[in-house]
Parts: C-alpha cells; sequence; structure tokens
C-alpha cells in the first residue's frame, strides 16, 4: 500500500471492525551474518515479509531517514528488530532515531543482545523499545514477539472502531435535532469524511 | 510400493518383482541403520559437548521447503571462524604491540556467532578468551586463539559426517529423524 491511499474497510451493521491483518513485514538489522541468517529464517517460518540490514546506517537508509533523498519513498515496517552491539551506529542509536522519525515512531522496535545487562535493557525501554530479547534468539521469542505486535494493532483497531461508533453517534444527534430525520444525509458529509481519515490512520500501521 | 502379480503372467515378470520387494526390504534396513547411526552420532556431539540445544532450536527451522537451512548457518559461521582468527591472529602477532581492543572485539563476535548456531565448545573457548584480553595476557590470547582455531575445526569436521549421513538417509529414501535436545 502507498502513502495516501485510502484503505476501504467492511464495517458490519454490529459495528464491530474485525480487520484481517495482512503479512507483517519487519526489518532486521544485525552486523553478523550468521545472526541475520537466523532471524530472517526465524521470521519467515512465523509468517513475517522480512527485509535484513548490516547496520543501523543501512536501516536509517532504508527507512529513508538518513536525510537523503529517501524522505519521499517510505517504507511500510510493521516491526524493526535490531542487534545493540553493532559498529557505528549502536541499536540504542538506532531506536532513538527511530522515535525521533514522525514516520516511524508508532513502529515498535526489539533490541536484541547476547549480553544481559540490566542499566542496558532499561535504558532501552525507557527510550521506547518493545522488548528486549536475550540471544541467541529462539523460534519462541519471535512467536511471542509476533504475537504481542498483532494484539497491538489488534487494540488499535478496537479503539479507532469506538471512536468511529461514538462520532457516528455523535453526527446522528447533532443532525436529528436540527433538521427532519435522513439517514442518508448523515452517511454522506462528515462521518463518513472522519472514517476515511481513521483508515488512513490505520493505513499507516501497514 | 506394493506390487499385485498375478500367477499367469510370465515367470520373468514375476522374477522382476520378487528381485524389487528383496531391494525394498533391503533399502528399509538401510535406512532403519542409518537413521539409528545419525541419532547417535547426533547425540554424542550434544553429550560430548559440541554442540548445545541452540543447534536443536536451528534444526527445528529446517523443513522440505528449507532443507538445507542447517548446513548453510554453520557454513557461514565457518567462514566467519576463519576470517575472524586470522584478524586476531595478525593482533596478536608483534609482542610489544597487541591490539587489544580489536581483538575483544573479534572474541565478542566470535561468541556471539558460535552462541547463535549451538557451537558450545566454541563459545566456551570465547570466554576464556576474553578473559585473557580483558588482563592484556597475550600468551593466554595465543593460547585461546590456537583452541579455538582447533575447535571450530574439529567441529567443522563433525558435522560434514553429520550432514553426510543425513544426505545417506535421503538418498536411501528415508526421513531424517527429529531428535530433539532440550
Amino acid at each position: 500500500m502507498a502513502v495516501g491511499e485510502v484503505m476501504r474497510m467492511e464495517i458490519p451493521a454490529g459495528g464491530d471492525l474485525t480487520v484481517t491483518t495482512p503479512e507483517l513485514h519487519v526489518l532486521a538489522v544485525d552486523d553478523s551474518i550468521v545472526d541475520r541468517k537466523v532471524i530472517e529464517r526465524l521470521l519467515r517460518i512465523s509468517s513475517c515479509k522480512v527485509t535484513t540490514v548490516e547496520s543501523g546506517t543501512r536501516a536509517l537508509q532504508y527507512l529513508g531517514l538518513d536525510g537523503g533523498k529517501g524522505a519521499s519513498n517510505l517504507k511500510e515496517v510493521n516491526l524493526i528488530v535490531t542487534d545493540y552491539s553493532m559498529p557505528g551506529l549502536t541499536g540504542y542509536d538506532l531506536l532513538k532515531k527511530i522515535k525521533e522519525s514522525s514516520a516511524f515512531r508508532e513502529v515498535p522496535v526489539v533490541i536484541m543482545s547476547s549480553e544481559n545487562i540490566l542499566p542496558r535493557i532499561e535504558e532501552c525501554l525507557k527510550e521506547g523499545a518493545e522488548e528486549f530479547l536475550l540471544k541467541p534468539v529462539k523460534l519462541a521469542d519471535v512467536k511471542r514477539i509476533k504475537q504481542l505486535i498483532m494484539r497491538n494493532e489488534a487494540e488499535e483497531c478496537k479503539t479507532l472502531s469506538h471512536s468511529n461508533k461514538r462520532k457516528l453517534q455523535e453526527d446522528c444527534d447533532t443532525s436529528s435535532s436540527s433538521s427532519s430525520h435522513d439517514d442518508s444525509s448523515v452517511n454522506d458529509t462528515p462521518s463518513s469524511k472522519r472514517m476515511k481519515s481513521e483508515s488512513e490512520n490505520l493505513s499507516s500501521l501497514f | 510400493m506394493v506390487l499385485f502379480v498375478c500367477f499367469e503372467q510370465l515367470s520373468p515378470i514375476f522374477l522382476y518383482n520378487s528381485v524389487s520387494w528383496s531391494t525394498l526390504a533391503m533399502n528399509t534396513t538401510v535406512v532403519a541403520q542409518l537413521q539409528r547411526q545419525f541419532q547417535d552420532y547426533i547425540v554424542s556431539l550434544y553429550q560430548q559437548g559440541f554442540l548445545d540445544s541452540q543447534f536443536s532450536e536451528l534444526r527445528k527451522l529446517q523443513d522440505e521447503g528449507s532443507p538445507d537451512f542447517v548446513s548453510e548457518v554453520v557454513s557461514l559461521f565457518f567462514d566467519d571462524c576463519s576470517k575472524l582468527i586470522n584478524t586476531m591472529s595478525r593482533s596478536l602477532e608483534q609482542p610489544d604491540n597487541v591490539d587489544f581492543k580489536q581483538l575483544d572485539s573479534g572474541v565478542h563476535q566470535l561468541k556471539g556467532s558460535s552462541s547463535s548456531v549451538g557451537a558450545r565448545r566454541v563459545k566456551n573457548v570465547c570466554i576464556s578468551f576474553k578473559e585473557c584480553c580483558d588482563v592484556q595476557n597475550r600468551e593466554g590470547c595465543l593460547r585461546c586463539l590456537q583452541q579455538v582455531d582447533y575447535e571450530y575445526k574439529m567441529l567443522k569436521t563433525k558435522l560434514q559426517d553429520l550432514f553426510n549421513l543425513e544426505q545417506q538417509i535421503l538418498q536411501a529414501g528415508g526421513t531424517i529423524p527429529q531428535v530433539d535436545i532440550n
């Protein structure tokens, strides 16, 4: 899906929004070729689409956050998994840059490290990391992360669905007080515009 | 595959079918023997500390779609070992000019990748190696370097034997046993 494209959703009469989520796209960052191969396989076997890069710098380039021409070429990424200790930009540095960006600050970032250093873990979580995984990473870890991400996105959908319902309610109340009851006009203007913008927000998750 | 032969058939055909029956029977025995051999061998690798549970984690990721995953990963690991050992060897060359920082970085990388593939002995040498780096013990580092070189090469040979057994099983028409060590 390109930026700006509206995602159309079928909203049943009951109002409960169930969106079938497309495949998660994960960006995996690690300077070790062995670890890249392993994490890629772990993610693929968990039905994720995977892009691997070898450094924080490359990751920023891929995301278009390197201040270069990439800005117009925003990638859709649902999760970023990065090693902590890398030459140049560390995983922590990368995390900070992602959280500072408007385009990707909502994307969950998971840090991996072979060292169980508490201050490091706290620092990463404080900066907004979703989780901290201890290497070597296992299938159970990836499955857990994926569930966490999917659940978060489902929560987002639910929140949006509730706010849609509320807004529809408000529209009904205001229009019925001013003019004679006409359901079609309620569907046409303000509420439908709002629903479009809500779905645009949703599309940025995917 | 079972072939039903009508007794009225010509004897040469009957003979052919009985030959393929015994071949089938022999194949089954061969497969079972190879599978047993494989199982014993991999268990011994775990028991002797060459491999740890992470190796069995990697085996879980191998399937018909990715039948060579494990051998591909370990191949990358062995290449990595060779490269890192060369670099570290150079760092240790001159007695009064050892770059312990670069050495530490190399050991860290090696420890990481050995941990990721379940190469237990290699990883353990890296732990000792790091300790020698930390106290800038060149002699100790040289010993560890030698040891890590020995261990990775030993593991390479062992795993090659294991993968050969796998190939033999597959060629004989069998499936590779799932050996779970956790």
